[in-house]
């Protein structure tokens, strides 16, 4: 039992660096919201460009989703980060980790919202477009309103899930939480500073989980 | 145009380190086959013992649960990896890459099961247990096929997160395909090998990607 403390919950240790994990924590946040909006943004113009049923663009997508969800994003990271520069594209490693998972949650995200416009009764395009409106106003307005309410419990569950990738980013060089948990491990000898990584993890994502939990029956996707 | 051929599709490189890329597949597809069923099982067990409805248990396992959704994998087999030595624990690398992974799919499994099983009406119980099953009989000729059906998507989608997530196990130096990839990087100084692990990745799950397209549009259109 004290051999547990004094390696997990050495309290000196985990006082001298909580600085270096604090930073880290910022960081994360900024790198997940910099990948929420990103993804979830692209996801939904990919969608949009999706509804106009262009054939050549259709495939573009199609393939890009596909690809991003089937690829690791521990590949997609370390292509953009260890590869790259060698044609002499030098992205960082903040950059290189905001991208991929930027664009896996895109290739998610808009399979999710096409599934939603999809659902989308045929008969509230006819009503619309009978009326008067273009298709984009419908898409707008009408659509768009009525198929993203469904797509908020699928979305928030895919997002938390990718917004834990940013762990990932610790292998890119970027001094988030991970990052610089392991670092501090290594330099004290001790498992403490691992130990407030996973607090600090904690912190961040239980809240989250639970909100997931309630949405999930407050806006129920199927029935 | 050539620069990129010659530095990201260089068949020279790859003919001399393809032994690399399937000594690695092998080890990924080993993981693979261990950690998907234990996954499975445990997340199967998580949703059984939740359903005997007895409050304290319940509560216990939406702890369980809930705990392990909130730690990006890689923080759990870091901690799993590095923190077990400290306190006189010693696991070969292979069974703390198995056991990270599996409580971290477990409550994801767990949790699609659990909805499965709600999904599944009370009278179903009723007629199953008036006709003289027993509760574990129920679950098994009665409830837990049809649960498995009704969250077959998600379970598939389950199935490829996992997959795609044994590549953490390269950031512990397990010589799965992407470590041996970035291996034969550093040996050619030629990012080829990460461009063909990322190729395998994509031949290996792209059909299970499709396969996910095609069941989830098929729920949608069955509302």
């Amino acid at each position: 039992m004290d051999q547990i403390v004094a390696n997990f919950f050495d309290l000196e240790v985990m006082a001298r660096y909580l600085p270096d994990i604090l930073s880290g924590f910022v960081l994360t946040i900024y790198l997940a919201v910099a990948i929420v909006l990103f993804g979830l943004a692209l996801g939904l113009a990919l969608a949009v460009v999706r509804a106009f049923q262009i054939r050549p663009l259709n495939w573009l997508i199609v393939f890009f989703v596909d690809l991003f969800r089937a690829l690791p994003p521990l590949v997609i990271m370390i292509i953009f980060y260890f590869a790259l520069p060698y044609v002499g594209v030098e992205l960082g490693g903040f950059v290189a980790a905001w991208l991929a998972l930027g664009f896996v949650l895109a290739a998610f995200a808009e399979e999710i919202y096409w599934a939603g416009i999809l659902s989308v009764d045929k008969g509230q395009w006819e009503a619309a477009r009978s009326t008067g409106l273009p298709f984009f106003r419908t898409l707008r307005s009408v659509v768009l309103p009525q198929a993203l309410r469904l797509t908020i419990p699928p979305l928030t569950n895919r997002t938390i899930a990718i917004t834990k990738g940013t762990a990932l980013a610790s292998v890119v060089a970027v001094p988030e939480i991970l990052s610089q948990a392991t670092a501090a491990q290594a330099f004290a000898a001790n498992t403490s500073p691992l130990t407030m990584g996973a607090i600090a993890y904690l912190i961040l994502f239980a809240p989250l989980v639970t909100l997931s939990r309630w949405i999930e029956t407050r806006f129920a996707w199927r029935r | 145009m050539d620069l990129i051929v010659e530095t990201f599709f260089n068949l020279d490189v790859l003919r001399e380190m393809y032994p690399f890329l399937l000594d690695g597949l092998w080890m990924t597809l080993q993981l693979c086959i261990v950690i998907v069923p234990c996954g499975i099982v445990a997340g199967l067990c998580v949703a059984i013992l939740f359903s005997f409805r007895f409050r304290p248990l319940s509560w216990l396992v939406i702890v369980y649960v809930d705990f392990f959704r909130s730690f990006p994998p890689l923080v759990l087999l870091i901690f799993i990896y590095y923190g077990l030595p400290f306190v006189g624990v010693d696991i070969p690398d292979f069974a703390a890459v198995v056991l990270a992974l599996t409580l971290n799919t477990s409550s994801y499994y767990g949790e699609i099961f659990r909805a499965g099983i709600e999904s599944i009406p009370r009278g179903q119980w009723e007629a199953a247990r008036s006709t003289g099953l027993g509760f574990l009989q129920t679950m098994r000729y009665v409830i837990v096929p049809q649960a498995a059906r009704n969250v077959a998507p998600d379970l598939t989608s389950n199935t490829l997160e996992v997959i795609k997530v044994t590549s953490l196990a390269s950031v512990v130096a397990m010589p799965e395909l992407l470590r041996l990839a970035r291996v034969a990087q550093g040996l050619t100084y030629n990012p080829t090998p990460l461009i063909a692990a990322a190729a395998i990745y994509f031949v290996l799950l792209w059909p299970l990607v499709r396969l996910l397209s095609r069941m989830e549009r098929r729920m949608i259109a069955g509302r």
